[in-house]
């Protein structure tokens, strides 16, 4: 992981913190450790028009993980959905930029997540449209691994199987960290690659900050089956005090810190 | 005696009628397609209707997500389920974003019987009321419902559907209005209000007969839209009749009496009784039982509307 972040990765990441030191609140950690993943779809796979949001063929990206959303906000502003300006505004009484995705109120933002699981059964649901549509388009979901301990997870990778939705890739985060601690102290995932492939996913691993390998993953030929991709990423990538620390989940930065996190994203 | 039929089999029937005009419609299940009565639909359009399985939370939020692609999703499960264990989903995913999502939701209520109080959804009209953007109907009877069917498909956003596995009395005509948020007066009188929802209209009706009979001329209102209230019928019946009692088969927490009670509580100082469950759970038993248990009968309408009455007297 000592590779050098791309210059791109390191804009969305100043940006990142740039909206959080801003607000005073909001989610470094999570934010910082997914940057690549939705780097990768928003650069390289997905169809989308910034000029028309609400284009019907366009792929959806559900951010399960919808405390992220600085991420998306930041990717989505670069892409021009709406003005760079609107990124300091995030979590302010009249911003179109929610704590947590709100498809109401922000374009580019295709489901209202945050509460944990719901983002995998919006994109369960937003796969059986994109089957039956006219225009078939791709959906893809970001899913943390905190989150991963919830029933609808479950509950939706069943039934995307059961549908046979080669349509939909999930991409987990998988940062080991969660609130209370590391995922195998507050409640271990286990294998979960092994589990998603029990429950009738294709499966596959790979460096979550890896902008081509992620792709590669998500481009691979499919086989009638939804697929699940396991992004080994690190939690606060980029900053190193912030790097694989529980306490950087949801914590605000002081001044020092976001003046030493910046130094550390120069270009 | 009125023709009985259960509000579930006229809300499958409804469905079907539907699916054939309108083929946007699409409609979901979590394994009981066969007591919600979606099976209706089901056998006529299978390539529009998605069983989940037995888990509606995935089910309500996928719903929200096919919504938003462009359909009207009709999601059923018994309401305990639909209003109660998938309630946070209903709240996020439809709701909040005010996805065209209507859930029908059966077996409401103790008239569901046998299966216990596990199963007989006592709060179902309390949540839902709660939820920003529901639209909350309540039908009295099986010609109500298809109405009401074809009414929220015209809505634009959630509508919740309060159905019943019981066969019970039809009191409305196939030409009786069906306006959602515009309550049905289906008695006149001035002297005392029953306001009534879903299949205790019938028993209000039973009980105005009664009440006639020792004098005293009841209006009866069909309060089959629980939100948004028709707050001017509830006002209109306040001034008109001095005293107003209401009747749902619900908890007397939440539901229809507590809506009317807000209203009236704004200025309008009239005595005034709520028939429903008193704060508890239900029970097993055959229905007709269970009404007698829980106070739902025509019996105890007439009860309330003597005590409420004897207030007003003596005022």
């Amino acid at each position: 992981m000592e590779q050098k972040l791309e210059k791109k990765a390191r804009q969305y990441r100043r940006d990142i913190l740039d909206m959080l030191y801003e607000c005073q609140s909001g989610h470094p950690g999570g934010s910082l450790s997914c940057v690549e993943i939705l780097q990768a779809l928003y650069e390289n796979v997905m169809k989308y028009d910034p000029k028309n949001p609400h284009w019907e063929a366009r792929d959806r990206m559900v951010l399960s993980k919808g405390h992220a959303c600085p991420t998306l906000y930041a990717i989505l502003a670069d892409k021009g959905f709406f003005p760079k300006e609107e990124l300091k505004t995030l979590r302010q009484l009249g911003s179109i930029l929610q704590g947590h995705p709100d498809m109401k109120k922000t374009p580019g933002v295709d489901a209202s997540t945050g509460s944990l699981g719901q983002g995998a059964s919006w994109a369960l649901g937003y796969a059986l449209a994109g089957k039956r549509a006219e225009k078939p388009f791709n959906v893809y979901c970001v899913t943390g691994d905190g989150e991963s301990q919830e029933g609808m997870i479950w509950e939706s990778a069943m039934a995307a199987a059961h549908y046979h939705l080669d349509n939909l890739t999930v991409l987990l985060d998988h940062n080991g960290l969660q609130i209370d601690g590391s995922n195998d102290q507050v409640m271990g995932l286990g294998n979960i690659c092994a589990k998603y492939e029990a429950f009738g996913w294709e499966v596959c691993s790979v460096d979550g900050h890896d902008v081509a390998a992620i792709t590669a993953a998500i481009q691979a030929p499919r086989c009638g089956k939804p697929r699940f991709i396991c992004c080994n990423t690190v939690k606060g990538k980029g900053v190193s005090f912030m790097e694989n620390q529980v306490g950087w989940h949801g914590k605000p930065m002081n001044q020092e810190q976001y003046e030493a996190a910046c130094r550390e994203l120069e270009v | 005696m009125a023709e009985k039929k259960s509000t579930r089999i006229a809300y499958g029937e409804a469905l079907a009628k539907l699916g054939a005009v309108d083929e946007k419609v699409l409609v979901c299940d979590a394994d009981l397609a066969h007591a919600t009565m979606t099976a209706n639909f089901l056998d006529k359009y299978p390539d529009r209707f998605y069983n989940f399985g037995i888990a509606e939370s995935n089910m309500m939020t996928s719903a929200a997500a096919l919504a938003h692609c462009g359909y009207t999703v009709f999601a059923s499960t018994f309401a305990v389920f639909g209003a109660g264990r998938a309630f946070e989903q209903v709240r996020n995913a439809i709701c909040y974003t005010k996805a065209n999502v209507k859930l029908g939701c059966s077996h409401a209520g103790p008239s569901c019987g046998e299966d216990g109080g596990s199963h007989q959804a006592v709060e179902d009209i309390s949540l839902m009321r709660t939820l920003p953007n529901m639209t909350v109907l309540v039908p009295a009877d099986a010609t109500e419902m298809e109405k009401a069917v074809f009414a929220a498909a015209k809505v634009d956003g959630p509508v919740y559907i309060r159905t019943g596995r019981l066969p019970t009395d039809i009191c409305t005509e196939s030409d009786t209005p069906f306006e959602i948020g515009k309550a049905n007066v289906l008695r006149e009188g001035k002297n005392i209000a029953i306001i009534a929802c879903g299949i205790m209209v019938p028993q209000a009706l039973l009980a105005a007969e009664a009440l006639a009979k020792e004098g005293v001329q009841a209006r009866v209102i069909d309060m089959h839209t629980i939100k948004p209230l028709d707050e001017a019928a509830v006002i209109a019946a306040a001034k008109d009749c001095g005293a107003v009692v209401t009747a749902e088969e619900h908890s007397i927490i939440g539901g229809l009496g507590s809506a009317v009670a807000e209203v009236l509580a704004d200025g309008m100082n009239v005595p005034f009784e709520r028939v429903g469950i008193q704060d508890s759970f239900g029970t097993s038993g055959k229905p007709p039982m269970l009404f007698e248990h829980f106070g739902l009968t025509d019996h105890h309408i007439v009860e309330a509307c003597k005590r409420v009455l004897a207030r007003k007297h003596c005022a």
